[in-house]
């Protein structure tokens, strides 16, 4: 594909912390499907950085890739010093940093909410069940359903399972918070809900990547935004940058098809 | 924004159009709608009024049940010796015992269960042929079910308790039933195990010996490592080939040849073991089913918040995949345990073996439709006792929902 490369020019305010994730020339393919290519991404400690996108543009799959659930055929991706390998000691010492929530919650249907979010620091954490227990209450203070905690997650709403999916993530205390669409399965009026979770972990200061269609959102929150199309990152800036002055034409088209 | 909510009329509810007819009507409605279907519930009634009364007429009137009654003690435990009657009621008194904790700790399911049993102990002390010590050991067990149903709901970490009974319930019965050859536990060879006993114990060893079998095959058959999925595949496979009578046979003739001279096993043993290695290829194959029920986001979450494969295995992906597939675990188990009868085949002689042999006693000759009806009775009854509780299981786990 005959395609013009735009050479990126990052936005030095947010290159000055210290990287927590470095990406250098990412590639991946499914089977001959080049969904990847050449993805050069540095992100900073407590940053928020928001992925928009095209559907079928790889922002999903460059998500997965940071904690090793879709494996790369080319480049490396380092986190907090640790280099992703085939190594599943290195994959699993990624894990334990980083938490994930997805579109469809995944939350394990045959647990109570509470046993849900203690499972990992039980057993992984090895944390004694009392502290876990008192752990997993705190975070479902937090995410505002402290009262859902004895029941099953078929009998939650949708918005109200991805507040336990997300503080399910939370309990394994990770650095890196990844979000893939995680409002994308839900209706219209359980959105806000999620959203303003994800508002209050982005102001704690957590470093977040979030693969989004909510343009308020990313508009609000976000520190650097970055559109991927075709498996590429096509412009990157801050939100005020992106919306109100893009550069690229694909950018345009996108926005332009969005607002 | 709540006074804005008051503003808002709703319509009343209605109840629904109610839409019950009569029986006239209901009659006509399904039975005499047309002229065809007329003829059709005329000639049906009238073949199922010959069918009922005629099979009523045969149970109450024709049937000498005398040939069941007086080797009534033949069909439950054969020629296990009667001097040591007393070891196979405290085995039962063992599993009474858990069935009732079960019930106190469980409710729900495990009552209805014990329930049915206590029926069954109620109804053979009612009846007139049971002997006075039999009908004492019988109150015993149901007086011991009740016990332990008050200790079941009362006793702290029951469920515990419970458990690790269940768990010892087979070996320590079967240990009880073949002695140890000293003092009061003379040596009871196995071939004295006959009737619904052997039944039971051939059934039951091979139900829940298969169970972990299958589900280490079915783990062994999704694994990376090509040594362990090839070798269950072949397993799975070898076996699923094969038909049981096969196997029975080559456990009973050619087993023994590959054993250094000398060294002998068990009649039974060897066709519990060929039972066994037969119902753990089904098992695997079910759970292999159960596995795929499961979505990989389940697979992904676990990874996600760090759990190793083993823990996924067993905190995550198995407790789904067993519960998913309890009716089709429960129909292997109700298929095995009517498939034992062909262990009469190979000379060991359950229910259906004890039949056999009653039938052809001279002083009972003809009366082969009493002794097939009655075995017939007690399998459906234990066939459907299971297939009700799995029926229950799954209303009580949400099977199906989610």
């Amino acid at each position: 594909m005959a395609q013009s490369q735009v050479k990126i020019v990052e936005d030095p305010a947010v290159q000055e912390g210290e990287a927590i994730i470095t990406c250098t020339n990412v590639n991946k393919w499914f089977g001959d499907m080049h969904v990847l290519k050449d993805v050069n991404l540095n992100i900073t400690k407590g940053e928020v950085l928001v992925i928009l996108g095209p559907s079928g543009s790889g922002k999903s799959t460059f998500i997965r890739t940071i904690n090793g659930l879709e494996e790369i055929q080319k480049g490396d991706i380092e986190i907090d010093g640790v280099t992703l390998s085939h190594d599943i000691k290195a994959v699993e010492a990624i894990r334990k940093d980083t938490g994930m929530v997805f579109q469809q919650f995944n939350l394990f249907p045959h647990m109570t909410i509470l046993k849900n979010i203690m499972l990992a620091p039980i057993w992984v954490r090895k944390k004694p069940k009392k502290e876990a227990e008192k752990l997993a209450m705190e975070l479902l203070e937090r995410v505002g359903i402290p009262e859902q905690a004895d029941k099953y997650p078929g009998q939650l709403s949708g918005g109200q399972q991805q507040r336990v999916a997300i503080a399910r993530a939370l309990a394994m205390q990770p650095e890196i918070m990844l979000f893939d669409e995680p409002t994308s399965a839900l209706d219209p009026e359980m959105i806000k809900e999620v959203l303003d979770v994800m508002k209050e972990l982005a102001r704690s200061g957590i470093t977040m990547i979030v693969v989004t269609h909510e343009m308020g959102f990313a508009r609000e929150v976000a520190d650097r935004i970055v559109l991927f199309d075709n498996g590429e990152i096509i412009e990157m800036g801050t939100p005020v940058e992106l919306f109100d002055n893009p550069q690229h034409d694909r950018t345009k088209l996108f926005l332009s098809q969005i607002l | 924004m709540s006074e804005n909510l008051k503003l808002v009329e709703y319509t009343k509810p209605i109840a629904p159009p109610v839409n019950s007819i009569g029986a006239l009507e209901w009659l006509k409605k399904n039975l005499f709608n047309n002229w065809f279907n007329s003829v059709l519930t005329i000639v049906s009634a009238i073949v199922l009024y010959l069918v009922v009364t005629n099979a009523l007429y045969w149970v109450f009137i024709e049937a000498q049940w005398a040939v069941i009654s007086n080797n009534y003690k033949l069909f439950m435990v054969g020629q296990y010796p009667v001097s040591e009657l007393w070891r196979v009621w405290v085995a039962l008194l063992f599993a009474s015992l858990l069935f009732g904790m079960s019930s106190g700790v469980w409710k729900g399911t495990m009552i209805r269960i014990a329930s049915i049993l206590t029926l069954i102990y109620l109804l053979h002390i009612i009846v007139p042929f049971t002997a006075t010590e039999s009908k004492v050991w019988l109150s015993a067990q149901i007086g011991v079910l009740i016990f332990g149903y008050f200790l079941g709901s009362f006793l702290p970490k029951a469920k515990w308790i419970t458990l690790i009974g269940w768990f010892f319930v087979i070996p320590v019965s079967i240990l009880l039933l073949r002695g140890f050859g000293i003092g009061a536990f003379p040596l009871v060879r196995t071939n004295l195990w006959n009737g619904l006993l052997l039944t039971i114990l051939i059934s039951i060893v091979a139900i829940v010996l298969s169970m972990p079998i299958g589900v280490l095959l079915a783990l062994g058959r999704t694994s990376k490592l090509p040594a362990i999925k090839y070798f269950c595949i072949s397993y799975i496979e070898l076996i699923r080939g094969i038909p049981l009578i096969t196997i029975l046979f080559m456990a009973q003739i050619i087993v023994p040849l590959f054993l250094p001279p000398g060294m002998a096993i068990d009649n039974v043993v060897r066709v519990m073991i060929g039972a066994t290695l037969f119902t753990s290829a089904y098992m695997a194959e079910n759970v292999r089913g159960g596995l795929q029920s499961i979505p990989k986001g389940q697979y992904e979450a676990a990874k996600t918040i760090g759990l190793n494969p083993v823990q996924t295995t067993t905190f995550i992906i198995l407790p789904q995949a067993l519960r998913a597939i309890i009716p089709t675990i429960v129909g292997q188990s109700i298929s095995m345990f009517k498939d034992t009868t062909l262990v009469a085949i190979v000379g060991l002689v359950d229910l259906l073996g004890i039949a056999q042999s009653v039938k052809s006693n001279p002083d009972f000759l003809g009366r082969h439709m009493e002794v097939y009806i009655f075995i017939a009775f007690v399998y459906w009854v234990i066939a459907y006792t299971m297939s009700y509780s799995s029926r229950r299981l799954e209303k009580s786990l949400g099977v199906g929902e989610r």
